[in-house]
């Protein structure tokens, strides 16, 4: 990867630029511009609606387009290469007209009720429409109208808010390598379907909500859990319990305005408490849990023979995307559960015991960064408990509506802990939110467990980072243990390729579905973008170096919960709760 | 063995289901029963257009032709013609083709017709490759394989051929930058989608001549350099893709396609791609998504095809009518393209007459016709006696001619010089018993129906016109329609994404001009002169 | 399955026919097209395979089937008759053969008749606007149609 990024700087640098003339300033820009990167390169702001950076341009919304001098047809600016020499006028009265009735023409097929869409406020088409002025729809006729998709249980679609704008089947295609979607029908009648036609629950898709980040409008949410959690909370039988994933709290603070990057942990707690849960734990813990049963079995296959490399399995997308199109890579893949899962199986099972109260008088909520684990906690594989391990989940933006919905905001809270035990954390558990992390935080604790020494250096940079494949040699005394990690499903892809073909072969890899890893999920508040995604990570590194404890196996909570419960990392009783097993699935 | 007669019969799928097999049947029954059958021989034949009745029978050395023959026509023709000598007057080309009729005697009958492309059709067995190799076939093949590749496209270049398909591109220019694309692998594909309503000379061609076509795609696969071609007919002509499929076959087993051709250094094979019924797929990179069996959308353009086409290797596309063209320029030189048609525009056109006029069909003629010409002494004028409201050119895409527009001489650049397009020369009459809203309407139905749906333009804008256009017919029209109207159809024209979105609104914008009255009296007092429009609303008023 | 037969027999004939097309490349449409001559239609179950033997997304196939009009995703009458609607046939009286049609079969446009015999469609021009007004029963075209002219057509197929 690195390779290439240096081949395309080598690239540019020779590159010939070009000279342009953008509403009557002369500006050079890289001759393979096209003439939107050519206007922001100048500042000048172009309206876009199905553009989206990182994915191949479409030119299919028009909402873009510019004049330019001898083409009696308007261009679309994120489709248009510059030339030499060519003059381009932005927001002549001819531009602005068709930007605004191609913005009309959308509006007339689209339902105009903002005030009961989830998007509402954080939508790019009611922007559009502020910004570009448009206060009466000239044009009216015929909507296209379908029923709401919620077959899924992570992804609803109401496709009568879909533009067509086709983000999301670029996203699943081109980020994600998915394909789960595409374009169906013709004309006027075209609309977003999954495989074969069939609803999207029934489809290859694996959940990981990418592509509602990634659509402009409000066709595309989460399956929402809102109402059932209330419902928990105003249950004087339920003992609600939540746990909060390691991303979270580093974006829930951006609902509430709060700068992008902020690390709201403390301030989260609070708000949360208010909502009425008897309990808030930390997904943190189950995180450094997952470190002590995963590092047991990658040094027991690593020392004993077993099936390399091993495959992380915390992203419940990934999983998915393995059942379909990796099967014959189900060996690999660790059988570790989850953290979401490990607290849900601790809580229903420990807790319960120590609080005195019965599984089934148990309601566990979580707050994830991701739509997959609202269909990971329905899984058949995850009842460890008797019961469902963990009930509810909620995305971060469910959060924040719950949070909103009470009045409260979250900037103005005090800093309050989580509860004892399951809230005691370390740093390694922290980066579990960020690409690498769960690389990170294992090889920390595998390298000390196998050599029985301590690291010198705990910071592990080569899996740091947005690179979508990223490589290390760790010399763990003598032997060197390859690492690779890749993040977004398109890019591990790339990875498991050449593993499956033999071209590498490594010890341990990590496997994240969303770019960026869990601060980049389907869940996380909107915008998501990479420049969001890289302050979260930023964040991320910045709670690890908060701790004073940095290394899963040094967590006291965990070893208490192994002495006085679990007994032997991998035994019997810690296979039965925190483990699992996959099917495989059609691949269509 | 030397055969005194030959009469050829119409098999195509029209003639087929207007019975042209028994016509066949019973003509070798009665020509084996008048022992004729060492002296005369049938032979199946393409389609000749021209308004001709389906099927006919052309008799030959004689030039004579009857048409439409049934059944029970045929014993006649036997005995008196072919056994006596005496053509059978009364049944020489029907009463509905007056005009043609003396011209179905001789050769060439109309003063105006050349026919370059149609050179065979009609006059071959489009199933023999021996009839096409009679007629000078794959001669021009043979000559370009002792050429350079720059020389055989500097032959076309120079002979001032420009495409067929509608957009007029200069087809030498086409295929040189296809040759100089780098890459090894190249391709040639021929358009034979033709879906704009109203033509079907691509069909004739196709199945009148198909080694005309396999023969210009080898030639244009050495020019440029690629090993395969690809033809992509429409679903809708099964008969052309026979044909096609015959002359593949043929001219592979006589080694004119495949390995070491003509033992040059050179090898081509044709394959045959099928449409499945979508307008779009005729746009040129719509067509290479088709083939790469993915949805019809078109393509984000630069790179052109002769850059990036088919799966991404430098493509030649071209025209069935334009490949036509181009064996007969590499025999004949540049110099006699050139002395045919215009000077800025040379070769010929075929036209297909459709609509309100006396005789449909199609014809061949030198650029620069005039529409006058083509629609009174071609086409026998306006059916009934009535009068010219519009002809539209080239398929609703091209454009929108009115009645002072026929003495423009149709030729590319002419057309375009008044705003109008000679696109792929269909010649759609309406005659003045039509209102003008319900035929505008029609045009727009058509790109509702077509339009791929991928920009807001051309997927939203269709289904808003055709919506108005059709409350302006219920009498529910709105002041300030109009007005929406050409918002709609200047917005659609300027931001659309390919041609079809671009072309769509022109014969609505045309007419809204030229017929605005009749527009404004549909919206503003909900009458329609030509009775066409049911204009509800009113008549309840009226009973009221 | 929505064909009758066997769900076996029913894939072994799908192998055929991509048999077929084993040395083209990216044959999906050409593959469509012979399944929807054999079945008329192309039963979801067999999309489904068609994309996992050619390696091609579903969802991907989905868009491609229900983009061409040629393309039928439910089971259809035994005869598609596809009456051209455009301007050329349009002048010259496409209005009454559809009506004509939608008389003699009982049915709208869209619909498929009771028997099962007979689908009827709307489509553009068919490239036989010398015979216009025209239209298409299955693979063939037929054209100067007069009410009396598609009686007999329709005479053909009952
Ligand atoms: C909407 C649309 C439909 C088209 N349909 C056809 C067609 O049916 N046949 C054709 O030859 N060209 C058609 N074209 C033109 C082709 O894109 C292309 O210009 C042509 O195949 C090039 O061949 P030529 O240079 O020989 O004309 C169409 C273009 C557009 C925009
Ligand atoms: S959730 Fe992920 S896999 Fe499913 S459709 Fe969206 S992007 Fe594709
Ligand atoms: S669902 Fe959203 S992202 Fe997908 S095409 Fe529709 S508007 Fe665009
Ligand atoms: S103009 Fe737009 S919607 Fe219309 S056919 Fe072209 S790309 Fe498709
Ligand atoms: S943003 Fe350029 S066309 Fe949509
Ligand atoms: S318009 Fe009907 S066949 Fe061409």
């Amino acid at each position: 990867m690195a390779k290439v990024a240096a081949e395309v700087n080598r690239k540019d640098e020779q590159e010939n630029v070009a000279t342009l003339y953008l509403d009557g300033r002369e500006i050079q820009v890289p001759a393979s511009s096209s003439v939107l990167e050519a206007c922001k390169s100048a500042g000048i702001h172009i309206p876009t609606l199905c553009h989206m950076d990182g994915l191949t341009p479409y030119g299919g919304c028009r909402i873009c387009v510019v004049e330019i001098e001898g083409q009696p047809t308007l261009a679309a600016a994120c489709v248009t290469p510059v030339r030499e020499g060519m003059k381009i006028q932005t927001s002549s009265k001819k531009v602005r007209e068709a930007r605004k009735a191609n913005l009309e023409l959308l509006l007339s097929n689209h339902p105009l009720d903002c005030q009961l869409c989830d998007r509402n406020q954080f939508c790019e088409l009611q922007d559009l429409a502020y910004e570009l002025g448009v206060r009466k729809i000239r044009f009216e006729g015929e909507q296209q109208h379908h029923e709401v998709d919620i077959s899924s249980p992570s992804v609803k679609r109401d496709l009568d808010r879909c533009i067509l704008c086709g983000r999301c089947i670029r996203t699943c295609s081109e980020i994600q390598s998915v394909f789960a979607i595409d374009f169906a029908n013709r004309g006027f009648e075209s609309y977003i379907s999954p495989s074969l036609g069939l609803p999207l629950g029934e489809s290859v898709c694996i959940n990981c909500g990418q592509c509602i980040h990634a659509c402009p409008t409000g066709a595309l949410s989460e399956v929402e859990h809102v109402e059932k959690v209330w419902d928990a909370l105003n249950d004087p039988e339920k003992t609600v319990v939540l746990q909060t994933a390691p991303a979270i709290r580093v974006s829930i603070g951006e609902p509430f305005g709060m700068p992008q990057g902020t690390i709201s942990t403390g301030k989260m707690v609070a708000a949360l408490r208010r909502l009425g849960f008897d309990y808030i734990f930390d997904t943190n813990f189950s995180a450094d849990l997952t470190i002590i049963e995963e590092g047991t079995e990658f040094i027991t296959r690593l020392t004993q023979g077993g099936v390399l490399p091993l495959i992380t399995s915390c992203s419940p997308g990934w999983i998915k995307f393995m059942e379909h199109f990796y099967p014959e890579l189900m060996e690999n893949v660790s059988t570790c559960k989850s953290p979401q899962q490990m607290l849900g199986a601790v809580v229903k099972t420990y807790f319960a015991q120590k609080i005195g109260v019965e599984a089934k008088d148990i309601v566990m909520a979580s707050i994830m960064p991701c739509t997959a684990k609202k269909y990971e906690c329905q899984r058949d594989e995850m009842r460890a408990s008797g019961y469902q391990d963990v009930d509810y989940t909620l995305t971060t933006r469910e959060a924040a509506r719950m949070l909103r919905e009470k009045g409260i905001n979250l900037a103005e809270m005090p800093e309050e802990d989580f509860d004892e035990p399951l809230g005691l954390s370390t740093g390694a558990a922290a980066v579990f939110g960020a690409t690498g992390g769960v690389m990170e935080a294992a090889l920390r604790t595998v390298y000390e467990k196998v050599t029985g020494e301590t690291l010198p250096k705990l910071d592990f940079m080569d899996v740091r980072g947005m690179d979508g494949v990223k490589e290390a040699i760790v010399d763990v005394k003598g032997t060197p243990v390859r690492v690779a990690v890749a993040h977004g499903l398109g890019n591990a892809r790339t990875l498991l390729d050449t593993v499956r073909a033999g071209e590498v072969t490594y010890h341990f890899i990590e496997i994240m579905a969303c770019p960026g890893g869990c601060i980049g999920g389907g869940g996380q508040p909107i915008p998501t973008n990479l420049d969001i995604r890289m302050k979260r990570i930023e964040a991320i590194y910045n709670v690890d170096k908060s701790f004073p404890v940095r290394k899963s196996h040094e967590n006291p909570a965990i070893q208490k919960l192994y002495e006085d419960f679990l007994g032997e990392p991998n035994g019997e009783k810690a296979h039965h709760l925190l483990h699992t097993h996959y099917s495989c699935r059609e691949k269509m | 063995m030397f055969y005194r007669a030959h009469v050829l019969i119409e098999m195509t799928s029209n003639s087929i289901h207007l019975g042209a097999s028994q016509v066949k049947e019973r003509l070798e029954r009665e020509i084996a029963q008048a022992g004729l059958s060492n002296e005369v021989k049938v032979l199946e034949t393409g389609p000749l257009g021209r308004g001709v009745p389906s099927p006919f029978l052309m008799i030959y050395p004689d030039n004579i032709m009857y048409a439409p023959v049934t059944v029970s026509e045929v014993r006649e023709i036997v005995s008196e013609h072919l056994l006596k000598g005496r053509p059978v007057e009364r049944l020489i080309v029907s009463e509905t083709a007056p005009a043609l009729k003396e011209g179905y005697f001789r050769p060439s009958p109309l003063a105006k017709e050349k026919r370059v492309v149609l050179r065979n059709s009609g006059l071959i067995d489009p199933g023999s490759i021996e009839d096409y190799i009679a007629q000078d076939g794959y001669q021009a093949l043979g000559k370009v394989l002792s050429m350079s590749r720059q020389e055989a496209i500097n032959i076309v270049k120079d002979s001032g051929l420009v495409g067929r398909g509608g957009a007029g591109f200069p087809t030498g220019l086409k295929l040189e930058f296809t040759m100089k694309a780098p890459g090894e692998e190249k391709y040639v594909v021929c358009n034979a989608d033709e879906g704009e309503q109203g033509t079907f000379k691509d069909r004739l061609i196709l199945e009148g001549d198909p080694h005309s076509i396999v023969e210009a795609m080898a030639i244009c696969g050495y020019a440029v350099g690629a090993g395969e071609g690809y033809i992509y007919i429409r679903a809708e002509y099964p008969e052309s893709i026979r044909a096609v499929e015959k002359a593949i076959e043929s001219a592979t087993d006589t080694g004119l396609l495949g390995d070491g051709i003509l033992g040059a250094d050179f090898s081509f094979q044709v394959k045959i791609r099928q449409g499945a019924g979508a307008y779009i797929c005729g746009e040129e990179t719509s067509l290479l998504e088709s083939i790469e069996g993915k949805r019809g959308e078109p393509r984000i353009k630069p790179p052109y095809p002769p850059q990036a086409g088919l799966w991404g290797k430098p493509t030649a596309i071209n025209n069935v009518e334009t490949l036509a063209n181009i064996p007969p320029i590499i025999l004949n030189g540049a110099d006699w393209y050139k002395s045919i048609g215009t000077p800025t525009c040379p070769g010929t056109k075929v036209f297909t007459l459709t609509g309100n006029v006396n005789m449909l069909g199609l014809i061949e003629v030198p650029m620069g016709i005039t529409l006058r010409e083509l629609l009174y002494d071609v086409g026998g004028g306006i059916r009934g006696g009535r009068q010219m409201k519009v002809v539209q050119t080239g398929g609703p895409s091209g454009g929108t001619m009115t009645p002072d527009m026929l003495d423009v001489p149709m030729a590319f650049d002419t057309l375009a010089q008044f705003n109008s397009a000679l696109g792929s020369g269909a010649l759609t009459v309406v005659d003045d018993t039509h209102c003008i809203v319900d035929v505008v309407k029609n045009f727009c139905e058509f790109f509702l129906h077509e339009s791929c749906g991928k920009c807001t333009p051309c997927r939203i804008g269709n289904k808003r016109i055709v919506e108005i256009l059709d409350r302006m017919q219920r009498g529910r029209g709105r002041p300030g329609d109009l007005d929406l109207l050409r918002i709609l159809g200047e917005n659609m024209k300027t931001t659309s994404f390919c041609g079809l979105g671009q072309a769509a609104p022109n014969p609505l914008m045309k007419c809204l001009d030229y017929f605005q009255e009749e527009f404004e009296k549909h919206v503003t007092e909900h009458l329609c002169d030509c009775q066409v429009c049911e204009m509800k609303p009113k008549r309840k008023e009226v009973g009221v | 399955m929505e064909a009758v037969k066997g769900e076996n027999l029913v894939f072994s004939e799908v192998d055929e026919i991509l048999e077929k097309y084993q040395n083209e490349r990216t044959p999906l449409l050409a593959v469509l097209q012979d399944v929807s001559r054999k079945w008329g239609y192309l039963p979801r179950d067999v999309m489904g395979y068609v994309a996992k033997k050619l390696d091609v997304p579903s969802a991907q196939v989905w868009g491609a089937a229900t983009f061409y009009s040629f393309f039928e995703t439910e089971p259809v009458g035994q005869y598609m008759v596809r009456v051209c609607k455009s301007a050329p046939c349009h002048v010259l009286g496409a209005v009454n053969v559809l009506g004509t049609l939608q008389r003699e079969l009982g049915i709208q446009v869209g619909d498929t008749s009771r028997d099962g015999k007979f689908t009827l469609q709307a489509t553009s021009c068919l490239g036989v606007c010398g015979v216009a007004p025209a239209m298409m029963v299955n693979d063939i075209t037929y054209g100067n149609l007069t009410e009396e002219r598609i009686r007999e057509v329709l005479a053909l197929y009952e």
